[in-house]
């Protein structure tokens, strides 16, 4: 099935007025043009994606210091020494990790959001099909060949890339930095960002180091497709204009991630149009060894930390000193967390929830949830429940930077989403959150511990609300609740766990902007 | 990068050296559209010798003729009836007479994709291209399929039968208007063109004058198409008068004959033409710009061609001993001819769709569905800049002869991003048509380059040694390993885990997790300016 049919039939089961209502869809390709940029929504507001590769280990990241002994004992051979951790203002239960200065920093300069346990319900282990669900914004027991990037600039330039590049839309939509363009910026027939790492064509264009040709008549004609092929990209002058006109830039360090957002940084302030960046760092996969065992502060992990913290401090002066900070947010994920309990090579296996990093002088600045709670008794197969669904981060997004229209929302996320309040007031930021309930009163559970049935009451403050059932391999394993309410008040319902195994369990509510987590034991 | 193009000093020695996989590849991909991976394992293990010896001897049966498969609601063929052959079936119908020109273009391309393991294809193209014609214009589909049915089966034969046969061949009387060509009014148009581009050529100080020009005209008066659409002589229309050449011709005279015996005064200009040894060098540089590479210097006129042309001639101007000396050669084999062609559309798309084993309908049982995926490729051909069977003029294609660009002149502005876009389509989606699809299966290619593809090295190493004929640096390789078959990651297992686990468990999400990476990789290397190189 062709990426469009599957994507356009399956909206039109969802939402058959959405599709039939979206003018942008009858437009023809001669009028779309003047017609789209009316349409759609103008700002010149950008997104920095930093894809971390491999599954960053979360909880040497963000640390739940007021769990310190529950976390030491989970993880003795890699935890961090508690007087390294650095604080957060106003957090005191939250700490980074001991490399993560620069980003300790933004924090405390309200430039940084710490989203808690992101994830999905039903999580999956392997890099491949986690980072797909990640970058498509599927369920894990779903199939999207699409992005959610890809869909959101789909709703904004239709029709692309015939009549791309044009007298408005000059620039390319989306630029993967560093790597091969990725399933995030698929939209429903091509793919909707270019790549600018190709180590023949665009790489080049920021660095001169390319593949020297063979000293034969192949390598000859090599040199003269080459020249053809850089002369040919029809955005490669812009680009390169855009790289050109800017003549200075702060310090950065020398990393790969520093040198993308090196990049990006001067492709916004030299002018381009475009929405979305995508950079990437890879080494995450930490199965062995991440730390020195003698100084558990230092190792592969602190290195890959404090350089991801590094570039990021540095970018973040670099576009404060560029005047460009006001239009630019920044977004870190990885495929996944990592369990809770190390392995004995000094390492940690793949996981599933794990934090998120916004940041950027428009971001509202806090640690958005709660700690994870670490069990006292640590098995290998436990995992971080996902308090967070990283959907609900897109969603926010779409709908608080991007200021996306509310009738694409379901285009692009494909299901309904809440958001969170990660962002400040600006043209289409939410106000600031006013729950009806503290948080923490959220989830009354009683009996708890239980041994056949507890009782769980909520509070919703009426819209779509989704109370769950979570394992410790954070795992759904029953919706007890999945309903819209018209109301604000309490609700309850009974939670039939005779056929549990005793052990810790999780119910997480999702409703309007709160997203909680709350533990419970099976006797 | 040399500064300019290189010649080598090495000649018709016989090549001593290991006969290895990309030794094979190359004279493959030289004899063939784009060698598949099958074939090159089969070439590998006869050797040299046997491998040159059964590439320049067809033993298969030439394809069965094109059908009818135009007809439509408002057009039907009255004569021939749809799935049967038109070949044959004349038709004085002008429009019936455009499909069926389209319909052979289709064939053609099916013929060219399907191809069997022989130089049969390739050199049917160089005739094609030597003996320029341009489908609209010959205009009759039957004299076009005959024109092009004697290139195919004279392709490795004798190339003084093939002008003798060529010179009064309908289509070509048609198209250079040898047929109009008469003793009151001559028409001088073919024998110029026999000399200067089929035969003798201009490249040398010494040359055939106008009064030559003149005077093989008249030799070749008479000359007529029938209403079967053969040639015959008609003795009233020749010239009687005897024919006078110049001093480049050693003054001779081809005396004027009356009656049917003026036909044979055709044979005695040929065989006149054929004394030059410029005939036999202008062949034999043709030949090699075909199949090594377009610069010729002194040290190569002198090492190669001469040498060449003198095994020309030694054997009464067969053709197969010429390139049989030649693909045998020390001198073809120098890393400095490795991969050193830019690709022809025809190279492009016919050897895409064939190194990766396109699966197109039959061409017989599901004719009406493998000829409207015929003509995407015709399509496909004719927007890259080869419209086949109708080059753009008498010299066939500029890429093959225009000085000093040659092969250049394929790639420009427009033609790049087309051809990969051309292979970006082929690789993502390809044609679709009453449901079938022609695309690029990933993972069968993948199965079929690869002895081990869940081993990401070896895969990529394979799919690099069957796409692109000169070595890549070993970061590019590991860098693609990482990004796409390891999405960042540097453990090789993650990739081996999802092949293994598509094998075992063949659901839509283990599919995609290695299909949609091998497309993603096949579609960056054909993306890479060395995929232009054959």
């Amino acid at each position: 099935m062709k990426r469009s049919t599957f994507l356009r039939n399956g909206l039109a089961v969802l939402t058959p007025t959405l599709i039939s209502g979206n003018p942008i869809h009858v437009l023809n390709n001669h009028s779309f043009i003047d017609s789209k940029a009316l349409e759609r929504v103008e700002n010149d507001k950008v997104l920095v994606i930093i894809q971390l590769n491999g599954g960053n280990d979360g909880l040497n990241t963000v640390v739940p210091v007021n769990q310190y002994s529950q976390y030491f004992n989970a993880r003795t051979n890699i935890a961090l020494p508690e007087k390294k951790i650095l604080t957060l203002n106003g957090f005191e239960g939250t700490g980074l990790h001991p490399s993560m200065t620069a980003m300790q920093n933004l924090f405390n300069e309200g430039q940084l959001d710490i989203v808690q346990s992101v994830g999905y319900p039903q999580p999956n282990f392997s890099h491949f099909r986690s980072t797909d669900i990640w970058m498509s914004g599927s369920d894990s027991n779903e199939y999207i060949d699409t992005g959610w990037a890809g869909r959101f600039l789909d709703t904004n330039y239709p029709g692309y890339p015939d009549n791309y590049p044009n007298e408005i839309d000059t620039d390319p939509l989306a630029i993967q930095i560093g790597s091969i363009t990725s399933l995030t910026c698929q939209g429903p027939m091509v793919n909707m960002g270019m790549s600018i790492s190709d180590p023949n064509s665009f790489y080049n264009l920021f660095d001169n180091a390319e593949q020297a040709v063979p000293d034969t008549n192949a390598g000859y004609e090599l040199n003269y497709i080459r020249r053809i092929s850089k002369q040919t990209n029809k955005y490669a002058t812009r680009i390169k204009a855009a790289s050109d006109a800017v003549k200075q830039q702060s310090v950065y360090p020398n990393t790969s991630l520093a040198n993308q957002l090196k990049i990006v940084a001067r492709l916004i302030k030299g002018g381009l149009k475009t929405k979305i960046y995508l950079v990437n760092y890879s080494g995450f996969d930490t199965h062995a060894g991440q730390v020195v065992a003698t100084d558990t502060a230092t190792g592969s992990h602190a290195n890959l930390l404090g350089a991801v913290s590094e570039a990021i401090g540095a970018f973040q002066n670099d576009i404060k000193n560029q005047e460009i900070e006001d239009r630019v947010i920044g977004m870190t994920y990885s495929e996944f967390g990592r369990r809770i309990k190390s392995n004995a090579s000094g390492g940690t296996d793949h996981g599933a929830a794990a934090p998120l990093f916004l940041f950027g002088k428009n971001v509202r600045g806090g640690v958005f949830g709660d700690n994870p709670t670490i069990p006292n008794a640590v098995t290998v197969s436990d995992n971080v429940p996902y308090q967070h669904d990283f959907r609900t981060v897109y969603n926010s997004i779409l709908k608080h930077w991007f200021c996306i229209k509310e009738a694409d929302n379901l285009q692009i996320m494909i299901k309904q989403f809440p958001s969170l309040n990660l962002f400040n007031a600006s043209t289409c930021a939410m106000e600031m959150a006013n729950p009806l309930f503290e948080k923490n009163a959220m989830i009354v559970v009683y009996p708890n511990p239980f041994t056949n049935q507890t009782r769980i009451e909520f509070k919703t403050d009426g819209g779509h609300t989704l109370v769950q059932l979570l394992d410790t391999t954070g795992t759904v394993i029953k919706v007890l609740v999945d309903t819209s309410f018209s109301y604000a008040g309490m609700n309850s319902v009974t939670l039939l766990g005779g056929q549990l195994l005793s052990g810790v369990y999780y119910i997480r509510i999702q409703n309007g902007l709160q997203q909680y987590i709350k533990t419970i034991i099976k006797l | 990068m040399p500064p300019s193009p290189l010649s080598s000093r090495l000649g018709l020695e016989p090549y001593q050296g290991p006969w290895t996989k990309q030794t094979t590849s190359h004279l493959l991909n030289r004899i063939l559209f784009g060698a598949k991976q099958s074939e090159i394992q089969s070439f590998l293990t006869k050797g040299l010798t046997l491998s040159v010896a059964e590439l320049l001897n067809p033993t298969t049966t030439i394809p069965a003729p094109p059908l009818n498969e135009y007809n439509s609601a408002t057009v039907i063929d009255p004569d021939v009836p749809m799935g049967s052959t038109w070949v044959n079936q004349p038709t004085g119908d002008g429009n019936i007479n455009g499909l069926r020109r389209a319909s052979y273009k289709k064939w053609l391309t099916g013929v060219m994709i399907h191809q069997d393991a022989s130089i049969r294809e390739k050199m049917t193209l160089f005739w094609a291209n030597h003996f320029g014609t341009e489908a609209d214009t010959i205009s009759n589909a039957n004299m076009l399929f005959q024109h092009h049915d004697t290139l195919r089966k004279n392709a490795m034969g004798n190339f003084k039968t093939m002008v003798k046969v060529i010179t009064i061949d309908p289509g070509m009387l048609r198209y250079l208007n040898g047929y109009l060509n008469t003793a009151t009014a001559p028409d001088e148009n073919y024998g110029r063109e026999l000399q200067e581009l089929f035969t003798v050529g201009k490249e040398h100080s010494l040359q055939y004058s106008e009064s030559d020009v003149k005077a093989a005209a008249r030799v070749l008066t008479g000359w007529r198409i029938n209403a079967s659409y053969k040639s015959y002589f008609d003795s009233t229309r020749h010239d009687t008068g005897n024919k006078q050449f110049s001093s480049y011709y050693n003054n001779k005279i081809i005396s004027g004959k009356i009656g049917q015996a003026g036909a044979t005064e055709t044979e005695e200009l040929i065989d006149l033409l054929f004394e030059k040894n410029d005939l036999a060098l202008y062949l034999c540089r043709k030949l090699y710009r075909w199949f090594v590479y377009y610069y010729i210097d002194e040290t190569i006129e002198k090492n190669i061609i001469e040498p060449l042309a003198l095994i020309l001639k030694s054997n009464n101007f067969e053709i197969t001993p010429v390139l049989s000396a030649l693909f045998k050669s020390a001198h073809f084999y120098d890393p400095i001819y490795i991969g050193c062609q830019i690709k022809s559309p025809i190279d492009h798309v016919i050897g895409t769709l064939r190194k990766t084993n396109v699966i197109f309908p039959d061409s017989i049982t599901d004719y009406a569905n493998a000829y409207v995926h015929f003509n995407n490729m015709v399509s496909q051909l004719t927007s890259l800049g080869q419209n086949i069977v109708d080059p753009p003029n008498v010299a066939g294609w500029p890429a093959y002869y225009q000085s000093p660009e040659y092969h250049e002149l394929w790639i420009n502005a427009d033609t790049l991003p087309k051809r990969n876009k051309f292979t970006d389509l082929m690789v993502q989606t390809g044609y679709a048509r009453n449901g079938k699809i022609v695309v690029i299966q990933a993972i069968p290619f993948a199965q079929a380059v690869s002895s081990n593809p869940g081993n990401p090295n070896q895969l990529i190493q394979d799919l690099f040694e069957l796409l692109i004929p000169i070595d890549i640096d070993a970061t590019i390789k590991e860098n693609l390993k990482k990004q796409i078959l390891l999405s960042g990651q540097t453990t090789d297992s993650y990739w081996t885990d999802a092949w293994n686990n598509y094998q075992s468990a063949q659901n839509i999400i283990n599919y995609n997790l290695v299909n949609n990476r091998l497309k993603v990789l096949i579609k960056y290397i054909m993306n890479l300016p060395d995929y232009q190189l054959s």
